[in-house]
């Protein structure tokens, strides 16, 4: 497995994240190219079904820790191992989630070796990877490249790279990877409930709502909310509920705009945004969103969007593929009709 | 407590960004306190207010780089330092990771650091990471809450947000925090905040002064930057003669278009 291209198959309590399939897949590509093969890494306990789905989708062979130890995810185990599986490979790939960041970070420490997190594309140029990765909340693009050390560590944006078809045929061999785990100081008590429905960052299709979900003064919150603050929130609630019912027939992510989210409408976890989520979705259907550059920032790589908004100069509709100018507390139902009966639900 | 805030300094993110000649710039925009080190100086003049002790806020950049630094003050901080050597010029994440734990290290008897999650500039999300490594300490990264800590036993229990929900995680001081947006809500500058910190005599630290002698190369280059392709989308308006005619005359336009 020495010179190969390493992917680390992400995964949280066994659910394994698409991106890591599009990190295989890219990582086909490139060793394609460079004559090496592709290996994959699985870390966890109770592990076996991803290896098997990593030779599905392209990897030779697959190294795999399954260790009690690893059972939930913290860091610095996990560095420890992946490190170590990584000290001879040419480059690591990972997809691009709130743990490989800080994976990725450390690895990169402890193999004193270059790391270019939440790339979009890569070329071979000089035997290094030439990778492109957006700065300035997507304003700007940078070339990244890594030319002396090696792995060359990089963490790969969802949704960019295309998904392999799995073919269940492929197999491989299993290389049980040993690795000293060191001295673990944390621990791990328990989860919270999850935020989001479906997870924003994998979604196919992402619906939105922003400040205009609450523009519907025809509505009459109960007598027991007085505050007007309060009114409000209780309104633009009736407003994400058809947002939601949206996203239910679509199998679709929810997601907000800052100014919904800073309106106390919709908690963070769900905020698309400079400083929020990035998503790249198939159709982002953006409700009653202006169109602000702090929320483009999140979304403008989306395949197809479609803007629904009151306001026919709102800036969202210039990224916009289709647009329809009306209230969406009119147009949401009725297009939640129209996909039920097109989709047969 | 004593704990070390690592700010960066970047530019409004409300700026219009473009490069010329390779050069990043941003007009007139003015530099600021990257927004997301905000909630990380906040989170520390919230610990001291309930724990007593000491913030200090460091950063890395040029001899000029102080504005950061000195809206940190103006909310509150204890101290600044500034790292700054032409040793530094260029520096990548694992050069900057290197330069701020050895100065952690410098400044001794440390029992937290904060980071905020990433920087808006170059928004890399890793240095917070990469300094808990080269310490040896614990990291806590993406921490939407600090839920107990306890100076004296030595011990910190945290909310991590995870993409799938919350991971509710405890260990040791001194560790290393990189907190996001829902942790607090970060404080203006008081005009007191303001005058003292326009007063302040930031020190400035060169590599020599925290003990890194040996050279610190980058492995990383940046051979190209540009700006992104623009989007220009015509729209098409779906229109109707009623709200169930534009439901079912985008859906067919959508299928049509086999965006579904």
């Amino acid at each position: 497995m020495s010179k190969n291209i390493l992917v680390y198959v992400d995964h949280f309590q066994g659910q394994p994240l698409p991106a890591s399939w599009e990190a295989i897949g890219a990582a086909r590509g490139l060793a394609d190219e460079m004559g090496v093969g592709v290996s994959a890494v699985v870390l966890g306990s109770g592990i076996e079904n991803i290896a098997k789905s990593a030779f599905h989708h392209g990897a030779d062979d697959v190294l795999v820790m399954d260790d009690e130890a690893l059972k939930d995810f913290i860091p610095e185990p996990y560095a420890g191992a992946l490190s170590s599986s990584a000290r001879e490979a040419e480059v690591l790939l990972l997809p691009t989630s709130g743990r490989t960041r800080e994976l990725a970070a450390m690895v990169a420490v402890d193999l004193e070796t270059g790391l270019a997190p939440d790339v979009i594309a890569m070329e071979i140029q000089n035997g290094a990877i030439l990778a492109t990765r957006p700065i300035y909340a997507g304003k700007l693009l940078t070339k990244v490249i890594c030319k002396a050390r090696r792995p060359q560590i990089l963490t790969l944006r969802s949704r960019v790279f295309s998904k392999p078809e799995p073919d269940t045929g492929r197999s491989g061999e299993v290389i049980p990877l040993q690795a000293e785990l060191g001295d673990v100081k944390t621990q791990v008590m328990g989860y919270g409930k999850a935020e989001t429905g479906v997870s924003l960052s994998d979604a196919a299709v992402v619906v939105s709502g922003g400040r205009g979900v609450s523009n519907n003064s025809g509505l009459e919150p109960p007598e027991d909310i007085t505050d007007e603050q309060e009114q409000e929130i209780w309104r633009a609630q009736q407003g994400f509920k058809l947002v939601t019912d949206l996203a239910e027939v679509l199998g679709a992510a929810v997601g907000a705009s800052r100014a919904a989210v800073d309106a106390g409408y919709v908690p963070y976890a769900i905020q698309v945004g400079q400083t929020g989520k990035v998503v790249a979705p198939d159709l982002y259907i953006a409700c009653g969103i202006s169109g602000a550059i702090q929320h483009i920032a999140g979304m403008r790589t989306s395949k197809t969007i479609v803007a629904i908004n009151k306001d026919a100069e709102a800036p969202i509709f210039k990224l916009a593929r289709f647009g329809v100018v009306g209230d969406l507390f009119e147009i949401l139902p009725a297009l939640t009709t129209a996909f039920k009966s097109e989709l047969g639900k | 407590m004593n704990i070390v805030v690592c700010v960066k300094q970047t530019p409004d993110t409300a700026a219009t960004v473009t490069v010329e000649d390779g050069k990043i710039l941003w007009g007139d925009a003015p530099l600021v306190l990257n927004p997301w080190d905000e909630f990380a100086v906040e989170e520390a003049l919230l610990l001291k207010e309930t724990h007593g002790g000491q913030v200090t806020t460091l950063s890395l950049g040029p001899e000029d780089a102080t504005e950061a630094l000195k809206l940190a003050l103006a909310m509150g901080a204890d101290q600044a330092i500034l790292l700054s050597d032409p040793g530094l010029a260029g520096a990548d994440t694992l050069v900057v990771s290197k330069a701020l734990s050895a100065a952690i290290v410098h400044l001794g008897d440390v029992d937290l650091v904060l980071f905020g999650r990433s920087s808006v500039d170059s928004d890399t999300g890793v240095t917070g990471p990469q300094v808990a490594r080269r310490l040896g300490w614990p990291s806590f990264n993406l921490v939407a809450a600090i839920k107990e800590i306890d100076p004296d036993g030595k011990k910190i229990e945290v909310e991590r947000m995870l993409d799938e929900g919350r991971q509710i995680v405890k260990g040791p001081l001194p560790s290393v925090v990189s907190v996001v947006k829902e942790i607090n809500e970060p404080r203006y500058p008081s005009f007191m905040g303001i005058r003292k910190a326009s007063k302040a005599e930031i020190p400035v630290w060169s590599l020599a002064e925290i003990g890194v002698t040996e050279e610190l190369a980058s492995a990383i280059t940046w051979p190209e930057v540009f700006a992104s392709p623009k989007v220009e989308m015509e729209c098409e308006f779906v229109k109707g003669d009623s709200v169930d005619d534009i439901g079912a005359a985008l859906v067919k336009r959508l299928m049509e278009e086999k965006v579904l």
